[in-house]
């Protein structure tokens, strides 16, 4: 089960709050207007295909935004769909993992949904490689770094998710399927570090070659030539050894 | 032209409309009742952005207690919640509100970046009818609505036609309504929506391209009632179609 090939691009979604840390600094505000209590199921959002941005590539920030918000998180690619699993079992429909660049504007408020802030054109880095779920064991165990201009700047300890990897696989399908290829991140760190036009980012996950390093470099949006949907998307076959992901539509 | 994608005779098909049948890309005529339908969307090689708005009618948000908004609000569903024309859609066990909304689907056409509202309908292939089911129990003041609200599976029936741009020369002056096992509950009109369809696609293309095939769901009007299982609801809006679904137990 775990060497199916991820044949088709799905939906990316994100998930809100799943640190230990973001939770924390939140939970003061969790029982305040106008959230009024603390978030029961997942808190997800979707990172659509006109977000994608490969390994290597440019990332275009609006004249409008200083800074954006680098989001380091682990993607867990399904592959046999995942329908009311539990967490026993979640982790046999993962097909691999990547790396991801979550960016976002910054946005002081969780109450409604982030589209504005999370859905601009090529605000997801991916990859640069498609690690087999053999190579990566146990995903939680993983610790991501973010380096701004080389400087390491955030650490994502991926031990310290209220939902482990399965777990939060589990609570997911409880209510909508994972189809093959659909794509699960595995939360975001608190306090996540904001960088600018100008500055490189690299995101890396300890010990963890087969992951490789995603790297991109944020610049003006304007400079950007109008960034092109996932032509031809070509997916990544999964398989017993970390390979390159080919391009922008690689998930 | 009325443009369906139907399962028939063991394989998927391009339709269209042909006095009160379908023809077939193939050329075949058959009845409506002899096919199972799908969402009226052709495939495409990435994931497909389905914005749907809410409190986009005033007394739609009336009736939610909120005042109107100022700005768009929007959530993101995931394709896997789309079904067809005559589906079921699940109550979940023990749910105490689940209720339809009947929205005007706007489907894009041509890749849409930075349009302006006088030129958004170049950008839009057709329409069709979309029911934005939402079970309210499940709310939570984080991104909302949230997911376990919005995206569940088969809890987006859309169809049963792709109404070409064309034939629908004012998507701004259509009547909408839901019936309920044959019972008028809600009815209203496109030109109450808060924010019109070009003004919609002016808004989203100004910060996120959207690509062929892509959907917009532009809100509902007032006269949302619970469904029961055995229900059978009836999603219409005028020239574009009468979208079918009964409600099942899981």
């Amino acid at each position: 089960m775990n060497n199916t090939p991820v044949l088709a691009a799905g939906t990316v979604y994100g998930v809100l709050l799943n640190s230990k840390d973001e939770w924390a600094t939140w939970a003061a505000q969790m029982n305040e207007p106008p959230y009024k209590a603390a978030p029961k199921a997942p808190v997800l959002y979707v990172k659509t295909a006109n977000t994608w941005s490969a390994c290597g590539a440019a990332i275009g920030v609006p004249v409008r935004a200083p800074e954006v918000e680098i989001g380091a998180s682990l993607a867990m690619v399904i592959g046999e769909p995942a329908q009311q699993v539990n967490a026993s079992t979640a982790l046999q429909h993962v097909a691999g993992y990547v790396l991801v660049n979550d960016v976002s504007l910054p946005h002081a408020s969780y109450y409604r949904p982030p589209v504005k802030y999370k859905n601009l054109d090529g605000f997801l880095g991916i990859g640069p490689r498609f690690a087999s779920p053999a190579a990566v064991g146990d995903p939680n165990r993983l610790r991501l770094e973010v380096r701004v201009d080389g400087r390491l700047q955030h650490t994502v300890d991926l031990a310290q998710m209220r939902r482990s990897a399965a777990q939060l696989i589990a609570d997911v399908s409880e209510f909508m399927t994972l189809r093959h290829g659909d794509v699960l991140l595995l939360g975001l760190g608190a306090q996540r570090p904001q960088a600018r036009v100008g500055q490189r980012i690299e995101i890396s996950a300890i010990g963890m070659p087969a992951l490789g390093t995603l790297t991109n470099t944020l610049v003006e949006d304007a400079a950007l030539s109008d960034a092109g949907p996932p032509q031809g998307a070509k997916a990544p076959s999964g398989g017993s050894a970390a390979h390159e992901v080919a391009s922008v539509g690689a998930l | 032209m009325k443009h369906a994608r139907v399962a028939y005779d063991g394989a998927i098909h391009d339709a269209t409309e042909h006095h009160g049948r379908l023809r077939l890309a193939d050329g075949r005529l058959v009845d409506f009742d002899a096919v199972t339908w799908l969402p009226p969307l052709a495939p495409v090689p990435w994931p497909r952005t389905v914005l749907a708005l809410g409190l986009n009618y005033a007394d739609h948000a009336k009736e939610l207690a909120f005042k109107a908004p100022e700005e768009p609000l929007v959530f993101i569903k995931g394709e896997a919640s789309l079904i067809g024309h005559r589906a079921h859609t699940v109550r979940p066990a023990g749910v105490d509100y689940m209720h339809y909304e009947c929205e005007l689907a706007v489907v894009i056409g041509k890749r849409a970046k930075h349009v302006k509202r006088a030129d958004a309908y170049d950008y839009i292939a057709g329409y069709t009818v979309a029911n934005d089911y939402a079970i309210r129990d499940y709310l939570e003041n984080w991104y909302r609505p949230n997911l376990r609200v919005k995206n569940r599976d088969t809890c987006t029936p859309l169809g049963p036609w792709l109404v070409d741009t064309a034939d629908v020369p004012n998507p701004m002056a259509l009547a909408l309504s839901t019936t309920v096992n044959g019972k008028v509950t809600q009815s209203g009109h496109t030109r109450d929506m808060i924010f019109d369809v070009p003004y919609l696609i002016e808004h989203f293309s100004s910060y996120m391209t959207l690509n062929p095939g892509d959907l917009i769901l532009t809100g509902t009007p007032d006269g949302i009632v619970d469904c029961q299982p055995g229900d059978v609801i009836v999603t219409e809006i005028e020239g574009i179609g009468a979208l079918v679904n009964t409600i099942r137990t899981p």
